[in-house]
């Protein structure tokens, strides 16, 4: 049988505190940092990003300074970066809980699919009574839906 | 309209060594175009960290809501970027145009010195010429 090959890398979920609420891996046959340093360093080029965005916008009239911070949901973002290795697309809600979804270089365009991740973890783990707001969990039905799901983009 | 709003080549130590502006909204002073440089270049550096495969040689794509972003990295590492409309077509042609014009223009220019800032006559002259002829070319379609 062939080896199933997925074009899903990993799957970050962060509150707008940088703490990495959830991790979730498909594949990664490259490991180079522990796992949280792998986050921190994700959560803080994510942040560069933001205000790089913010800075380069061609079409915003009015600078702020680099080093300033837009609250989630105001100002230029980006949506995804791509490498030659791996592509990452980026969601943030307006409570500043950021999902980020690493898969294939060659997956097209995914914020449709990212609002649909979104509401899984709405569903699932939000409206979960057991679940604490702004802490990691473990929710089984959200992995399972969020599996789901993502086999459907392969 | 300008396809492409801005174009920067950084050196391999993350200093900007060219910055063009073709009509952005609100333009960004020197200061802040040697910050935006360096700050891609170690953006550049970190996301080749974080590739969960072996061989990651850096961002090539970055999309926001209203630019994209596209960088070419040489094999010395000298990076060239440009921030386009978002889906502007052809820009990796483009970016590989302007690296020709660069070796051709800047490196064999014998009073350059490698790594530092580009002041060549030629290369702004076949740069803006290879620019229009982009534009063109795209407005033909």
């Amino acid at each position: 049988m062939a080896t199933v090959r997925t074009r899903m890398r990993c799957l970050y979920v962060f509150n707008r505190n940088g703490i990495c609420l959830h991790y979730h891996v498909w594949l990664r046959p490259l490991i180079t940092l522990s796992a949280q340093q792998d986050q921190k360093l994700l959560f803080g080029l994510l942040y560069s990003l933001k205000s790089f965005a913010a800075k380069v916008d061609p079409l915003s009239t009015g600078k702020e300074n680099l080093s300033f911070q837009q609250p989630p949901g105001q100002g230029c973002s980006f949506h995804s970066f791509r490498t030659n290795t791996y592509k990452l697309s980026l969601l943030e809600t307006p409570s500043g809980i950021k999902f980020i979804l690493v898969t294939d270089p060659r997956m097209g365009d995914l914020r449709d699919a990212m609002k649909y991740i979104y509401n899984i973890y709405v569903e699932y783990v939000v409206k979960n009574p057991l679940y604490e707001p702004g802490q990691p969990f473990r929710c089984e039905l959200f992995n399972s839906t969020l599996d789901q799901y993502v086999k459907t983009l392969e | 309209m300008a396809s492409i709003y801005n174009l920067f080549i950084i050196n391999k130590s993350g200093g900007l060594i060219f910055y063009k502006d073709y009509g952005s909204t609100g333009r960004l002073d020197t200061n802040d175009s040697l910050r935006l440089a360096s700050l891609w270049h170690s953006m550049h550096a970190i996301s080749q960290q974080l590739s969960p495969t072996v061989g990651c040689t850096g961002i090539e794509l970055l999309e926001a809501d209203t630019f994209d972003l596209h960088c070419f990295q040489s094999l010395t590492g000298t990076k060239f970027f440009v921030v386009s409309e978002p889906g502007a077509p052809g820009m990796e042609s483009l970016l590989k145009t302007i690296y020709d014009l660069y070796t051709d223009y800047v490196l064999k220019n014998p009073f350059y010195e490698v790594e530092m800032p580009i002041r060549c006559e030629l290369f702004e002259l076949n740069l803006a010429q290879a620019l229009r002829k982009d534009k063109l070319g795209l407005a033909g379609r």
